[in-house]
């Protein structure tokens, strides 16, 4: 029997709203949008969290400048730093940021660890940042988490749009929440607002090409006064809706 | 003391065991503490013994089973255990590994060919063996 599945429930019990950032897609923005999304939320005055569960290309330590050669405090299990005002957690600072190559099974078992020992205390949110594909974490999020309220990431690329389309059936077809679909590097066309019409899913808002965003990285206040902050902080508002801050 | 955590998910597994089979009492429960997440038994037991208080598990008796780690190679096949990697394995390292097991893919190989694809055969980390009620 393996005790962390029941841990994960007892760590996640004062944690009100848990929201994955999901794609199938890479490349489509899902740490940036997570990462800016824990960050406005947080500037809305909630108690925020980031889980950052893309092990083999974790990066929101990397959008945060976060330090990672300490290890999180323990107490009782393991306290996320707080980075930018967010608790932060990430296997990186176990990984000490170098490859880590694992297979399904250990994918499984790092996520359950770390869902498992992670004390979050109180939280209003939860953010998830995704890996891309319809793999390990994504169905043991769902298995584990079942409260989870996806938001979705596309592009206006018709090959993300198609893989999107198949992430949305599969949440669908389980009855999973789905908060809605945000539109990132938006240029020129509606394929992401038709796919979500088509899906009966909510089209949370357009993010459009931010060309300065790369420089940004690393620097958290500047990405926030940019276009995609900006846009992001609206996407944001109309996720918390009635939500008030604790 | 992050096995404070681990200790939680034993009593909270252990109850929804018993509950869910209608057991007045837990009267044992055997524990397996795998070597590659080397858990101090010492702290767990004091966890365990401080949670269980009050609960159907008041009076379990608490058995520890030690795990040796045996790691395979998915590349050549070559299989090994923790002493033969004794040198990498520095204290920073053990630490990491402590928390989160599967980093222990970022810091060793396969002591023959080299390939980081291996797998931890046994002695990963903490399960429970075996759990008697009544």
């Amino acid at each position: 029997m393996d005790p962390r599945v029941k841990g994960i429930e007892l760590k996640l019990k004062n944690v009100r709203r848990i929201i994955p950032i999901v794609s199938g897609k890479g490349g489509v923005g899902k740490s940036l949008i997570s990462t800016t999304l824990a960050l406005s939320l947080k500037e809305l005055g909630f108690e925020v969290g980031l889980l950052d569960l893309d092990f083999h290309g974790a990066s929101d330590h990397v959008i945060l400048n976060s330090p990672i050669s300490e290890l999180p405090d323990e107490e009782k299990g393991v306290i996320p730093p707080v980075v930018h005002g967010i608790k932060f957690m990430s296997i990186v600072y176990y990984s000490t940021d170098k490859p880590t190559p694992l297979r399904g099974k250990e994918i499984s078992d790092a996520l359950i660890e770390i869902l498992a020992i992670t004390r979050w205390d109180q939280l209003d949110f939860l953010i998830i940042d995704m890996p891309p594909g319809l793999g390990e974490q994504l169905l043991d999020l769902i298995r584990f988490i079942p409260r989870g309220e996806f938001l979705i990431v596309s592009t206006p690329s018709p090959l993300s749009v198609n893989v999107v389309e198949k992430l949305v059936a599969l949440l669908k077809e389980g009855n999973h929440r789905i908060l809605g679909i945000v539109e990132n590097m938006h240029a020129g066309n509606n394929l992401t607002e038709e796919m979500a019409e088509r899906m009966r899913i909510k089209y949370l808002g357009e993010i459009g090409v931010c060309d300065e965003i790369d420089s940004l990285i690393g620097e958290p206040e500047s990405i926030m006064l940019s276009d995609f902050g900006k846009n992001l902080k609206k996407v944001a508002e109309r996720i918390v809706s009635g939500d008030r801050p604790r | 003391m992050h096995e404070w955590a681990l200790a939680e998910g034993i009593i909270g597994t252990a109850i929804e065991y018993g509950k869910e089979n209608n057991a007045n009492e837990i009267v044992k429960i055997v524990i397996v503490l795998g070597e590659l997440q080397d858990v101090e038994q010492e702290i767990l037991e004091f966890a365990l013994t401080q949670l269980k208080k009050d609960t159907i598990a008041k009076n379990a008796e608490l058995i520890f089973e030690e795990e040796r780690a045996v790691f395979r190679c998915r590349n050549c096949g070559y299989q090994w255990n923790m002493k033969q990697s004794e040198k990498e394995l520095t204290e920073d390292i053990r630490e990491d590994i402590h928390f989160v097991p599967e980093v222990v893919h970022s810091f060793l190989s396969c002591p023959k060919c080299g390939s980081r694809d291996f797998e931890v055969v046994k002695g990963r980390g903490v399960y429970i063996k075996e759990m008697v009620v009544r």
